[in-house]
């Protein structure tokens, strides 16, 4: 499509910018400048590959070579040897780039690891504000087939539903359902709400799918509003995410101009719009009803359930509110079918997903692979294990509502049924790594001061508790707990978790309970010190 | 006179639903040269939407986004969730704490700088993180803090 030779992507995320990546490309585009290239050679801002930590990235096509750890200093060189004589210079950190997997990790283990990529397909390899791209590398075809298909929005919701997809936000709701569910609502307005109010600690996907690939979200809510009945679109983006908001609006923009947003979509005789909200810093909001609360200008405070948002949503209308990956699955599944997206995960938990590797790890950033996948594999072969050879000692899984994983649980498959066979879950994909030297009654006392912070007030058992939990920890922590402290802890736990009225207060038993139960040695060796003291 | 104006083009700018509220908000504080809500500006928003003064009030003090207080030019959010925590985060905190000479949620005597805190900025892959007004820094070591607030600091 392009008169270009070369196109030189250059992936933007938090790793890169830290690595002084605009420095590397406004030298690059200079370097080209003056040695006359500029008609063969385009430099394009991509989103993410995945890699954090491994310097500033350039990815070079068709040759299908990446460099890392470039410095504005390396470019002539790459442009000298590379662009202008056709060779790879050794002197510069490079690999081979795959273009079904992404980049591969070679690690310290001598592995290298393929993705599946799905969602983060097109994050790192299309310039997501280059319409003419996004549409020549399979943007809206999934949109396209419902057109030349002719597909009802049963046939779509029917799809969805074979598919096995489920909410990649925590809770694993069946998609599918949740679109009938709102359809079948009786109600005059229907509407779609993008939740990308990602707050979980740990969790920073949902940002790369969307300053990756946004036109993959505006594409996946129409075919959404479609298939519900919805003229309306609402994506909540978190007010923290500049890159995100600004990516997703000039997709809006664009997709308005090309006819796949308006009043006649794709003069399909479907109108349908979108807009952004953005968040103002509250991790409660993540939570679906307290979003809605706050998308409608008020408190983010959560409702309470029944009724749901299918049936009594934004101002009382029937309403879908699913989280960024969920939906990045969705155009995928209707441009190749059910079929080809039952081929990856496992059963009951079909498709990909994306984690986020951090903490004590070689490699720390995000990967997308098969539902099932075991932990170790995460920590140790795309995490490249623990940092500086050091022992493991636990995961966190899922942010602060999730649970930690000791060394004899590395097995366990991640997928939504294996975890809970775990009593463990999937939540947010987050896998925070903690090494020998970590402490657990330090981590926990960490959660419990973020979920005292983030607690929003309305509910006693949560306002009361996670300000109770939060004392005890800090007197353990401090060495002036007492043995029956533990008992305590998670007794207000459980309470909370049959009392709270939201998933925030309900879910503070998961760090609790597997951090005492699993490392409970930990735990009575601060109580001990105390009693000693205390006899001194 | 100006600042009035301009107060007056953001509200013009949006409508009169209440979901327009969150977002007339940032754009208030934003334009604001301290960069917070003062009681002006929330007044003129509930006299734009039609809401209680009260409620407008109760919004803006419930999203850690909004200030009700004056902030300094330069705002430091460091972020202290679990996994910043786990990767040295107290220590930065305490670094800032003692290079600013503010506790966190203060501002600095001569207006400059304001410490908050932050419960996760969402760039965990470069733990431990802070963000300077729109910018990230990350992979944070004590060393670094007295570099990057001096840099700030010549500036200006």
């Amino acid at each position: 499509m392009s008169i270009y030779r070369t196109h030189i992507l250059v992936p933007i995320d938090e790793g890169t910018v830290q690595a002084g990546v605009f420095e590397v490309k406004r030298t690059l585009e200079r370097e080209i400048r003056e040695r006359g290239l500029e008609g063969e050679v385009r430099v394009l801002e991509t989103g993410t590959v995945g890699i954090v930590g491994k310097g500033v990235l350039l990815a070079v096509y068709p040759d299908r070579i990446y460099y890392s750890g470039m410095r504005p200093s390396d470019v002539a060189l790459l442009v000298e040897e590379h662009l202008l004589k056709g060779r790879v210079p050794s002197s510069l950190k490079h690999a081979p780039l795959d273009l079904q997997d992404g980049a591969k990790v070679l690690h310290r283990t001598g592995l290298t690891l393929p993705q599946k990529r799905v969602v983060l397909d097109k994050a790192w390899k299309v310039a997501p504000d280059d319409m003419r791209e996004v549409l020549a590398s399979g943007g809206y075809a999934g949109l396209e087939r419902i057109v030349a298909d002719r597909m009802t929005p049963e046939a779509v919701i029917d799809e969805v539903k074979k598919s096995g997809l489920r909410g990649r936000g925590g809770a694993g709701f069946p998609t599918g359902l949740k679109w009938e569910l709102t359809r079948n609502s009786p109600g005059g307005r229907k509407y779609i709400i993008c939740n990308a109010d990602e707050g979980e600690p740990g969790t920073f996907k949902d940002r790369l799918i969307l300053e990756g690939d946004p036109h993959r979200i505006v594409e996946a809510m129409t075919i959404a509003g479609y298939a519900m009945g919805a003229t309306k679109g609402y994506v909540y983006i978190r007010g923290e995410y500049a890159l995100s908001i600004e990516r997703m609006q000039k997709a809006i923009d664009q997709a308005r101009e090309y006819g796949l947003l308006g009043p006649d979509v794709l003069e399909h005789g479907f109108a349908f719009d979108l807009e952004i909200k953005k968040g103002a810093g509250a991790y409660i909001c993540g939570d679906e009803t307290a979003l809605l609360e706050s998308l409608e200008g008020k408190r983010g405070n959560p409702r309470i359930k029944p009724p749901y948002p299918v049936a009594h949503g934004l101002w009382q209308e029937p309403t879908s509110v699913n989280n960024v990956e969920t939906l990045a699955n969705v155009p995928g599944i209707i441009a190749r079918g059910a079929g080809w997206f039952r081929t990856m995960g496992t059963e009951k938990s079909s498709g990909t997903k994306v984690f986020t590797i951090l903490g004590h790890v070689e490699h720390p950033g995000l990967v997308e692979v098969e539902m099932g996948t075991p932990l170790r594999e995460l920590v140790f072969s795309y995490g490249g294990g623990v940092s500086g050879g050091r022992k493991f000692k636990a995961a966190l899984l899922g942010g602060a509502s999730g649970v930690f994983l000791p060394e004899g649980l590395l097995d366990v498959r991640m997928d939504f049924e294996s975890l809970k066979e775990n009593k463990a879950v999937l939540g947010s994909g987050a896998v925070l790594v903690m090494d020998e030297d970590a402490s657990i009654v330090d981590m926990l006392f960490s959660i419990l001061k973020f979920f005292a912070h983030e607690s929003c007030g309305r509910c006693a058992p949560c306002r009361i508790g996670t300000r109770q939990l939060l004392n005890l920890a800090w007197k353990l922590r401090r060495g002036k707990g007492r043995e029956t402290d533990l008992d305590t802890m998670l007794r207000l736990a459980e309470l909370m978790c049959g009392t709270a009225l939201c998933p925030l207060g309900q879910s503070v038993i998961m760090p609790v309970r597997s951090a005492i139960e699993y490392f409970r040695g930990e735990f009575e060796a601060c109580v001990k010190k105390t009693t000693e003291e205390a006899r001194v | 006179m100006r600042k009035e104006m301009n107060t007056q083009e953001i509200l013009q700018r949006h409508g009169k639903g209440a979901d327009e509220l969150l977002g007339l908000l940032h754009e208030l504080q934003d334009a604001h040269e301290r960069h917070y809500l003062p009681p002006e500006s929330l007044g003129a928003a509930a006299e734009h939407m039609g809401l209680p003064a009260s409620e407008v009030y109760g919004v803006a003090s419930f999203y850690t986004m909004f200030s009700l207080k004056p902030r300094g030019r330069y705002i430091v959010r460091v972020c202290q969730s679990p996994p910043c925590h786990l990767l040295g985060s107290t220590d930065v905190s305490r670094e800032l704490v003692k290079e600013l000479g503010v506790q966190l949620g203060e501002t600095t005597a001569d207006g400059m700088f304001t410490l908050e805190m932050s419960s996760c900025l969402g760039v965990c892959g470069v733990a431990p993180a802070m963000m300077i007004n729109d910018e990230v820094y990350g992979n944070l070591t004590v060393a670094r803090i007295g570099e990057i607030i001096d840099e700030k600091r010549s500036a200006t």
